[in-house]
């Protein structure tokens, strides 16, 4: 069937801020589906709120719309653009939920726009639990038994009918959401409680536990004609009860025969025929390991995180051939742009296993618990390839960058045999390693098998990793051994630590006897066809196929490994504009990196792509056979700069800023040298590396101190203290492991934090505009609220930020993007921090100026000035419009972490309000974060002695909106005494009602809650602010965030938005 | 591990570690696509005469399951992997595939770059080869001999010796459906689904032998699959199969509602004597439905010719459109040669099944008559079960002629 002519403009629905759950896989989709879209001459409007996306690019559609994702929004949008179809099914969980609430409103009918890709009725069938449920009877597929329920006493009665434990899901919810297994009927309330409330329509599910049963998933597509085909099908080695995103995850099943992987995959074509799924689904399954008995438990109508790995791991272009799909083309019509000789409806074969690992957050949040469940935690994942299991899991264990390198990376010696055994119990992200120990301390595999049921065949892998360990420890390292442990891609650094060599010396030997990697390709066919694509991953058995160019420039971009807290979405943006500006320039661009779910891995960004960890090793072994001419770094975060120094000593030339200037940034001599020529003031400080030396440096200086350790990014490890005490606790965390670096301690300075990127040719510097932090110093920049342009400062300040940051990017010699942050005390400008590299905000500034700021910093560290480039240096003229930047937490994923925000980030993503004035633009930021107020215009401020003050003031106005504010005893008291009226609560030791019935009782809309200094746990304060965000009530820990949110909700009266295409604004240039 | 080697008819020698039995061997060189199902492979008939490579590397996870082979044995004259698995670890297991190799003196290596081997076999086209552990070879000696080899006589090697009859049969329906649906080959497995394994040993048989009430099919076995019969019989026919060597009087003689020809191995065109039998029963009014070489053979048998591919289809994935319906089908296949569509007489026969992706020819239907083949497997094992409704348009074709 060819392309449906009827369809001629499409809106497409984006997935709105990174939360744990739904991250970069969409970006990744919904790139890949408007190219396609655009490819075919359809129009394509895009909606999306997340700024840092390169959807969101003015090339990336005709339209762009980065607006709050609800409905009233969108209703506007089309109602402006009139779009013949919506394109629903791209935009994860939340752009499935928005076409359906169009849908069902009516409005879409009203206005004649038809839901393309899969219909209404379809994704009703698939979402909603009881239609699902019917629609599998009726298939005669199985289901574990369950019912939905809305109120806890009919969970109560179900699941003592089918007996503990019971799984709950609540309907609509994102990565499971509000879910969990419940083993008696306390957990069962608990849980079932916080699910309801979280589910858009109020409803859970309780069903049958099927813990410990195989997770089996397959990515299958369907076409408008009814052809199906399977992409790819995928076994989770942690068996079901942990959540597929949080769990190890091989591509293809491994432990299937063929009697079952058919039997699988032939329920699910035959579930995505009878829902009539137009486009890309996933089916997840549990099957049972002993037998043929198996039960449905997911179908996901859309493309999701799963099909964003499974393209990756086959090269099946999952999202741009669902948009071919939607548009009316039937899979035998579409080309494979893998091999250019098969179609869409070739099924995939792997000749290589895929593994992929979670990115879990538990280095930031430390308090956190890392029990895995069925609710998701991981922020992001890194996804290896090779063509043994024991290989790809070596890798993609480094790919974590979370010094984690073998199995022995976390150290369990120390327990007893029978403490290991009690240790296998526990489903945690550090299970493969317990298992390694077991396997060790001689525990059976059966043993190991009875407690955690991971299936023997991935224990026994385990085991030949540990083997490897001990013949590597033990005997003298022989070349048929060297070889072995290098074809289970072991890292000459663990070769070495183990065989108790020098790294050099494995290195050494290995070149001299031809010990080296080679490149397979991915071609989607196991070779049986001729591919065109070259998309490659490293193995150390086999003969090399990357193909030998040498063009007449060549450059390597390094991306930036896996998603996690602090290192996003932002630099997968900067990584692609990067390669692709050097392509405009003829340059052959080749890209290494690790996410599956990034744009940047997709298989027709670069000329070629690495599909391999970021360690210096790793790269090494491209760089030996593509011999680049130069490489860039300051586009992949941290990630790309660590290895700097590696690819200098590699003799790649780094192109751009300097490495040497980069270490003056950061190295805290130098940069104070730096400072002092340059006349630009920064706040006291000194550099230290153990407790004893901070705390003299802290006393000199007085408190309260920032410490931190220097080269990171996200602020991690960066804290506030306000004593010796808290001087040692951070040390200590920082040094857990061990710092190339020193760390910083710098005096506490009080004001209003700025920010610029900039690009800067050596010589001129240009200025897109000047970020202001609502949120004042003290929190990290990627969690504040960001303004663009600045608007309480003078303009004294904003011509010495222009002025300061021209200096800096001089005497720091910048060849592209730096990034600066200022503190402004009335007029007075201190420099807090320059990075001469690329940073989070380079997106948002890039887009809300209209000045394409990666491409101009490639073509500046080609050779262009800002001048040959078309553009007047200095700071640019300011925009007649406003836009906000607002920070997105996940905190209610995470059990247990601290949302109070401070000098390290916690938040994942973030989404962009823009506006006529400042009022409509943070109205717009608030609600496109999902803070939507009021329901029940109640509230609790509890604030510690010294916001006392202001809190009043924010009260005063939370009062005149007709808000309810009830406060514990001190805040009621202030508050009372100031004419406020607040009604005094008790706190949560006291008799109830205390402040935390209140939170639990549903009726609240907002908790204000500074915390007090330190960082006890165990306080009040954490427990409330804990319980308000497991229970969807938002919590708000800094009075600025909360000023902020009261002048936005006494501008709530927008009827009619302003709408800004972002693509106008990016052909301004 | 003792070191084995494949030399190839072009001189490339892989070297690698000896598995199975330890002897040497000379074969014709192919490789199989599919990611599951090795035993499936390895018990399939249409691979005598044939060394068979597995492109997925990691084999051997999940043993050697017995109920699954597709006949009573494996047929390739050797096993060519990249990595065995240590443990087979699958509930039904009952050995590995080492023994399984052993038992039949099935020779095989492993530790070979397979993805460079059928990087070579796409380029160059199928080649012979040897798999040896003399480490002294002369590869002078050898090459002539490996250009020299030629496969023969294997449908004969392969057929049944005396005719047999497998018993239709029904499922029980008062039993409710076991697990899944339709799909799922309840009456085979029956007793792997649910509770635990002493409850399902007890659990009486979900079949119901239906005692020669259904539809009559003579099955001609050139090498069949096990599941031929099998997909017919569940379907409630009475299957008699017969010698590859079968006379058609004598089949035509035994007034059957229908003819099944099997697959089978080699070339289509040295089969000439039962091209000649075929070309009885086309004259006939029987419905026939034809799979893999039996499809070569009747085309054969009515002017038609066939040439072998490069390279050949073998795996689970290639997609075949459906000509009467438009449909397109991930199949199971495996085949080296193919019908020649530019020479079909279309008074005789059309094509109704193509290959999406070189769109060679994957079926023909019969001018005037009720016949209908086709070059992939419906019958799966190993691969995807999404045609298996040919069957079902056989059963439907055979109840028209005989109330007709």
């Amino acid at each position: 069937m060819p392309k449906n002519p009827n369809i001629k403009k499409v809106l497409v629905i984006g997935s709105g801020p990174i939360v744990i759950g739904q991250a970069a896989e969409f970006d990744y989709a919904g790139t890949q589906a408007c190219r396609s879209l655009k490819e075919e001459g359809v129009e394509v409007i895009l909606v999306n709120s997340n700024p840092a996306t390169i959807m969101t690019d003015g090339d990336i559609a005709d339209k762009v719309y980065i607006e709050p994702l609800s409905a009233r929004v969108l209703e506007q949008i089309i109602l402006k653009e009139q779009p013949d179809s919506v394109l629903p099914t791209l935009g994860g969980q939340a752009g499935l939920n928005l076409g359906m609430e169009l849908a069902e409103s009516g409005f879409l009918e009203e206005h004649g726009v038809k839901l393309i890709g899969t219909t209404a009725l379809t994704i009703r069938k698939a979402e909603d639990r009881l239609e699902f449920k019917n629609t599998m009877e009726k298939l005669g597929e199985p289901v574990a038994a369950s019912l939905v329920v809305e109120s806890i006493e009919d969970g109560v009665s179900f699941a003592k009918q089918i007996g503990y434990p019971v799984v709950l899901r609540p309907a609509y919810t994102l990565g499971g959401s509000g879910g969990g297994i419940a083993h008696n009927q306390a957990q069962l309330e608990e849980i079932l409680e916080n699910g309801l409330r979280l589910s858009r329509v109020g409803q859970v599910l309780v069903e049958r536990c099927i813990a410990g049963w195989k997770e089996i998933e397959y990515e299958v597509m369907r076409d408008g004609a009814g052809n199906v085909i399977t992409v790819c099908n995928m076994e989770n080695i942690d068996p079901v009860g942990v959540h597929t995103g949080d769990s190890i995850v091989v591509a293809p099943s491994q432990t299937l025969s063929d009697k079952e992987y058919q039997m699988l995959r032939t329920s699910a074509l035959n579930i995505i025929s009878e829902l009539e799924i137009t486009g890309g689904c996933n089916v997840q399954f549990a099957l049972h390991p002993t037998s043929f008995e198996y039960c449905v438990i997911e179908v996901n109508p859309r493309v999701s995180r799963s099909s964003a790995l499974a393209s990756k791991a086959t090269g099946y272009p999952i999202a741009k051939v669902a948009a071919k799909i939607a548009l009316g083309y039937t899979l035998d019509e579409i080309k494979n742009a893998i091999t250019g000789k098969t179609y869409a409806s070739f099924e995939p074969t792997l000749d290589y296993c895929v593994v992929k690992l979670p990115r879990l957050p538990f280095d930031k949040f430390i308090t956190a618990k890392r029990t895995l469940t069925t609710q998701m935690k991981a922020t992001g994942e890194v996804m290896s390839i090779c063509t043994n299991f024991e290989g790809a899991l070596m890798k993609a264990l480094r790919s974590l960058e979370q010094h984690v390198d073998s199995l022995r990376s976390y150290d369990f010696t120390a327990l007893s045999k029978e403490e290991l055994l009690q240790r296998l119990q526990i489903v945690d992200d550090q299970r493969i390693f317990v298992i390694a120990e077991a396997l060790r301390k001689k525990i059976s595999y059966e043993e190991i098998h009875a407690i955690t049921m991971v299936d023997v065949w991935f224990i026994d892998k385990l085991a030949a990793l540990v083997a490897m360990e001990d013949r590597l420890e033990k005997e003298p390292l022989s070349l048929p051994l060297l070889k072995e442990a290098k074809r289970m891609e072991f890292p000459d650094n663990v070769i070495a630590a183990l065989s108790g060599k020098a790294q050099d010396e494995i290195k050494k030997m290995r070149y001299e006897n031809g010990i080296v990697a080679a490149y397979k390709m991915v071609d989607t066919c196991a070779a049986e066809f001729e591919a065109a694509t070259p998309y490659y991953y490293s193995v150390y058995d086999g003969e090399n196929e990357a193909v030998q160019t040498k063009p007449e420039k060549k450059v390597l971009v390094l991306g930036s490994g896996p998603i996690r807290i602090g290192q996003g979405i932002e630099f997968d943006y900067c990584s692609v504009h990067a390669t692709w500006a050097f392509a405009k320039e003829g340059y052959e661009t080749i890209i290494i990196n690790n996410n599956p779910e990034t744009v940047s891995t997709d298989f027709d960004i670069a000329d070629k792509l690495y599909f391999e960890p970021l360690t210096p090793e790793d790269v090494e072994n491209i760089v030996n056979i593509e011999k680049p001419d130069g490489a860039v770094v300051q586009f992949g975060g941290q990630t790309a700069i660590k290895l700097t120094e590696s690819l200098m000593k590699m003799g790649v030339p780094i192109l751009g800023t300097k490495a040497e200037d980069v270490d003056a940034a950061e190295d805290r001599e130098l940069f104070d040298r730096i400072l002092q020529e340059t006349e630009i003031p920064r706040a006291a400080g000194g550099t230290v590396y153990t407790a004893e030396q901070a705390k003299e440096v802290a006393n000199r200086l007085g408190y309260p101190v920032l410490v931190r350790p220097s080269y990171v990014l996200g602020g991690q490890g960066m804290q506030i203290a306000i004593s010796d005490a808290e001087i040692e606790e951070f040390m200590a965390v920082i040094n857990r492991y061990e710092q190339d670096h020193p760390i910083l301690v710098d005096k506490y300075l009080m004001g209003k934090e700025l920010e610029v990127d900039a690009v800067c040719d050596g010589e001129d510097i240009l200025i897109p505009g000047i970020m202001e932090h609502i949120e004042r110093t003290g929190v990290h920049s990627g969690d504040s609220i960001s303004v663009y342009p600045a608007h309480t400062v003078s303009d004294k300040v904003k011509e010495t930020i222009a002025e300061y940051s021209r200096r800096l990017a001089r005497a720091l010699h910048v060849r592209g993007l730096i990034n600066i942050q200022f503190i402004a005390v009335g007029d007075e400008v201190y420099v807090i921090e320059v990075n001469p590299r690329s940073s989070r905000t380079v997106p948002y500034i890039s887009k809300v100026t209209g000045i394409p700021i990666v491409e101009l910093a490639t073509k500046v560290i080609i050779g262009n000035t800002i001048k040959d480039l078309g553009y007047e240096p200095g700071l640019q003229p300011e925009a007649d419009y406003v836009a906000i930047k607002m920070p997105v937490f996940s905190f209610e994923k995470i059990r247990g972490a601290e949302i109070s925000l401070g000098p390290e980030m916690k938040s994942t993503g973030e989404c962009l309000g823009i506006g006529k004035t400042f009022q409509e633009a943070l109205y717009k930021a608030f609600l496109g974060a999902g803070v939507d107020l009021p329901k029940y215009k109640q509230m609790i401020i509890t604030v510690k002695d010294a916001d006392k003050g202001e809190a009043i003031e924010i009260g005063r106005r939370f009062e005149k909106l007709g808000y309810t504010i009830y406060a514990t005893r001190s805040t009621a008291q202030a508050l009372n005494d100031a004419g406020v009226k607040a009604r005094k609560v008790n706190k949560i030791n006291q008799e109830s009602p205390t402040v935390m019935d209140l939170i639990l009782g549903h009726r609240i809309d907002l908790v204000i809650d500074t915390p007090t200094q330190g960082r006890d746990k165990s306080r009040d304060g954490f427990l409330i602010r804990r319980t308000a965000i497991e229970t969807g009530v938002n919590c708000l820990t800094s009075l600025d965030t909360a000023r902020a949110l009261v002048t936005s909700l006494e501008n709530a009266e927008h009827t009619q938005m302003t709408l800004i295409d972002i693509a106008r604004i990016a052909k301004r240039s | 591990m003792k070191a084995a080697f494949l030399i190839l008819e072009d001189g490339t020698v892989f070297k690698g570690y000896q598995i199975g039995a330890d002897k040497e061997v000379v074969s014709e060189i192919v490789f199989n696509t599919s990611m599951a199902g090795y035993l499936e492979v390895l018990t399939d008939p249409s691979y005598a005469g044939q060394a068979v490579c597995m492109t997925y590397p990691l084999i051997g996870n999940y043993g050697v399951c017995h109920e699954d082979m597709e006949s009573k044995q494996p047929w390739p004259d050797a096993f060519i992997v990249r990595e065995l698995s240590n443990v087979p670890s699958n509930f039904r297991s009952d050995e590995t595939i080492q023994s399984f190799l052993l038992r039949y003196d099935v020779p095989g290596i492993a530790g070979i770059d397979t993805r460079a081997l059928v990087k070579l076999l796409r380029e160059k086209g199928t080649m012979n080869g040897m798999i040896t552990t003399n480490e002294q070879f002369c590869i002078e000696s050898i090459l002539p001999r490996l250009k020299e080899y030629r496969t023969g006589k294997v449908v004969e090697k392969v057929t049944c010796s005396e005719p047999y009859v497998i018993e239709g049969t029904k499922e029980l329906s008062e039993n409710g459906p076991v697990s899944g649906s339709s799909h799922f080959d309840a009456g085979r497995y029956a007793r792997f689904v649910s509770g635990d394994k002493e409850e399902r040993e007890k659990r009486p048989s979900l079949v119901r032998k239906l005692n020669g009430a259904g539809l009559r099919v003579a099955l001609f076995d050139f090498g069949a699959k096990d599941n031929i019969a099998h997909s017919l019989a569940q379907r409630g026919c009475e299957v008699t199969v017969y010698p590859a060597g079968t006379t058609a009087d004598e089949v035509i003689a035994s007034k059957p509602d229908g003819i099944m020809l099997s697959n089978g191995p080699g070339d289509p065109k040295e089969c000439t004597g039962i091209i000649s039998q075929l070309k009885k029963l086309y004259e006939t009014d029987i419905p026939i439905f034809g799979i893999c070489l039996g499809h070569q053979l009747m085309a054969l048998a009515t002017g038609a010719d066939t040439f072998k591919m490069k390279y050949g289809h073998r795996g689970g994935n290639h997609p075949v459109k459906d000509l009467s319906t438009g449909r397109v089908y991930i199949t199971s296949q495996n085949h080296g040669y193919v019908v020649d569509m530019d020479k079909l007489d279309k008074r005789v026969a059309v094509p109704a099944f193509v290959n999406v992706n070189d769109g060679t020819n994957e079926g023909l239907s019969y001018t005037g008559k009720r016949i209908f083949t086709v070059q992939y497997h419906p019958e799966a094992c190993a691969g995807p079960q999404d045609s298996a409704y040919l069957f079902d348009r056989f059963i439907k074709m055979m109840e028209e002629y005989k109330n007709a």
